[in-house]
């Protein structure tokens, strides 16, 4: 079998691995109140479900949310294994760089923030995302950090008054 | 009248000096981030919620209106001026706008969207006042049965109009649903999908989700693709006023794209970029033996477009104001800001919050006053900051949503939580699924398990309850035939070219 479209291919998946994920996190909670004794619902799986719905316990919704989303997924795939797309539909090249260089700048913004304060996290954060883009000068950065640097505390801490650190725990 | 009277106290709140204020800022960021490309307006709304905690709800709301519309203004002077559509709805202004800039009438151009955005604004907006409180009657009448279909029908709207692949938007939707049962269940009070970690058990903030995914889902896009090579003209914007024979031919489709603007904007995943679309097409079909074709610089096509995006974003307020349920991305955030305010969007904000409600249609009449102002005698400022590069701007983007999303409850969680959405909003755009479903999904999430949940209590498990029930069974099937309709081969070809010149 050949993939003919590779984005849908792996979007699916992606839905039916997902939906297969929540729906067994889903088995552990209360799917409604538990058959009483001598009622026709331990038999029948149909009045099993009707005396379940009538008192939709926490698991009730996302177990059916999850399995529609399964057989979503299940449905992206095969039309990815059976419909034509132009060029396959390639995912084509990941940006790594700028991927893994913004999602680690934004952790360490997280690090950094609290123990170390604004005036030293905002040139760290510009100084790394920078480092994303395709071109890169000594100058520019330095520029764009100290103004942004001074910005940021003249909006968000002397304007708007959020409580965010400003300088690091042993300056304050 | 009754809407005179209200329309009086909307501007009483709206006049005053802090509402003014906050308007005029919205519409300035709005403008902004309408010109730069690269920043839409759910990343920016996203980004500004934290720092609205401090005001009052109706300021918040304004401000955050302003900055919606705005940037249908902001986004069409790109489009003309360097042929990129700041935002996605002037992507068709480029096409006969950028032509205009070329011959030297960008003038004209700008100021046919201009005038064109204002006369559908104020339009738009009496069209909010005149429909709100009618719709907002009928929605008293709905039961959680009705409540849970009209969702369903809001949902599969919204993405039947406004995405490419419709099974996976579906399943967007789907997901953000299943995301939004992260959180501790309201009826039983158990803790849901949160592997003992405390700060999930009260649910993903959406501005988690909104930030991550738009923010910097759209920065590692950008910074994934080449450098263009832009043309900027802008020695060339002389002659603002349009000349009578460009006034002649524009104001026709000047009401033709308010009116068709004004009624996709009411629909589910209508709103500003659909209207745009869909009044090209019609510009196109109607105008007689233009006097320049389109595609080489006819001022239909920009006036049209432009005039209906902006009365589509307008209107596009009315099933947020009126039933609490977000035809779009952005009101989705709208509802978010107006619950972390401890307003339960839905018909009764108009009863219980006349002020915000009210004030927040006036405001949008002067906004649209200030906006013209601000973008047609000022737009030599725009200009110039269309030639700050990107490397300067990405990084200020990731730093204030950096801090947006740490003050939103002064927690590092959320920060890295951000990152892990960041990643996820990346794999998104690789896969091409849109992630605009997902957080109207996300948002809808616990209303709609709620509703469900409750109907499914009240018919004592009968899940006919839903079909049984007149209203309720319309919606649905209104929902299943808008399925059925997109499915059929003629318009599923129609509707893949129509999003094939999207891209």
């Amino acid at each position: 079998m050949r993939i003919k479209s590779e984005r849908d291919f792996w979007a699916g998946l992606m839905f039916i691995v997902v939906g297969v994920i929540f729906a067994v996190g889903a088995t552990n909670y209360s799917m409604g109140p538990a058959c009483p004794p001598n009622d026709p619902c331990a038999a029948n799986l149909w009045a099993r479900l009707s005396q379940l719905s009538a008192h939709p316990g926490a698991g009730y919704f996302p177990l059916g949310l999850s399995i529609i989303l399964a057989l979503l997924g299940a449905l992206v795939l095969f039309k990815a294994l059976t419909i034509e797309a132009e060029g396959g539909d390639k995912v084509g090249a990941f940006a790594w760089r700028p991927l893994i260089i913004i999602v680690i700048a934004i952790a360490v913004f997280g690090a950094m923030l609290e123990p170390l304060g604004l005036a030293l996290t905002v040139p760290v954060l510009i100084i790394i995302s920078s480092l994303a883009g395709d071109e890169f000068h000594w100058k520019g950065v330095a520029a764009n950090a100290a103004v942004l640097t001074f910005g940021s505390w003249a909006i968000f801490v002397w304007g708007l008054k959020l409580t965010i650190p400003v300088w690091p725990w042993f300056a304050r | 009248m009754d809407l005179l009277h209200n329309l009086g106290i909307g501007f009483g709140v709206a006049f005053t000096y802090t509402n003014l204020l906050y308007a005029f800022f919205g519409c300035v960021l709005g403008t902004l981030i309408g010109v730069l490309p690269g920043i839409g307006p759910v990343a920016t709304i996203a980004m500004l919620l934290p720092s609205t905690y401090a005001l009052d709800a109706t300021p918040a709301l304004i401000m955050l209106a302003g900055i919606y519309y705005g940037a249908q203004y902001g986004g069409s002077t790109t489009a003309i001026l360097i042929n990129v559509p700041g935002e996605s709805s002037s992507v068709v202004t480029a096409i006969d706008g950028y032509q205009m800039a070329r011959q030297g009438r960008a003038g004209a151009a700008l100021a046919a969207a201009g005038l064109g955005s204002f006369f559908a604004g104020c339009v738009g907006t009496i069209i909010i006042a005149a429909f709100a409180p009618p719709l907002t009657e009928l929605a008293f009448k709905f039961g959680p049965a009705e409540y849970f279909s009209l969702m369903v029908l809001g949902l599969i709207g919204a993405v039947v109009l406004a995405s490419g692949s419709l099974i996976k938007a579906i399943a967007m939707i789907i997901l953000g649903l299943l995301l939004a049962q992260i959180n501790t269940d309201v009826i039983s009070g158990t803790a849901r999908y949160s592997f003992d970690i405390p700060q999930l058990t009260d649910g993903i903030g959406f501005v988690v989700i909104a930030m991550g995914v738009f923010g910097f889902g759209e920065i590692i896009a950008n910074l994934g693709q080449p450098a263009e090579h832009r043309e900027v003209f802008t020695k060339e914007v002389k002659g603002l006023w349009p000349t009578r024979k460009d006034f002649l031919e524009a104001w026709p489709s000047v009401l033709r794209g308010t009116a068709l603007g004004s009624i996709l904007g009411v629909l589910p995943g209508g709103g500003a970029l659909l209207a745009s679309f869909a009044s090209y097409t019609v510009e196109k079909k109607l105008t007689r033996n233009p006097r320049i074709p389109f595609g080489k610089g006819a001022i239909q096509g920009v006036a049209g477009p432009e005039s209906a995006n902006n009365a589509g974003a307008q209107t596009s307020f009315i099933p947020m104001l009126t039933l609490g349920i977000p035809p779009n991305a952005v009101m989705a955030l709208m509802v978010g800001a107006m619950t972390i305010k401890g307003i339960q969007p839905g018909p009764q904000v108009m009863t219980s919050n006349p002020q915000l409600f009210w004030g927040l249609i006036a405001s949008m009449w002067i906004g649209n006053l200030m906006l013209v102002i601000l973008n047609l005698p000022l737009i030599g400022i725009w200009i110039k900051l269309l030639t700050v590069p990107y490397r300067f701007l990405f990084p200020a983007i990731t730093l204030f949503c950096c801090i947006g999303v740490y003050s939103l409850s002064n927690s590092t969680f959320d920060v890295y939580l951000t990152a892990l959405f960041a990643l996820i909003g990346y794999a998104f755009y690789k896969l091409s699924v849109e992630p605009a479903p997902l957080l109207l999904g996300f948002i809808l999430g616990p209303m709609m398990e709620e509703n469900l949940r409750r109907a499914l209590l009240l018919s004592r498990g009968d899940w006919t309850t839903f079909v049984t029930r007149p209203l309720s069974s319309g919606l649905l099937i209104a929902s299943a035939l808008l399925i059925v309709i997109v499915s059929l081969p003629t318009i599923k070809k129609k509707r893949e070219v129509a999003f094939q010149d999207a891209d």
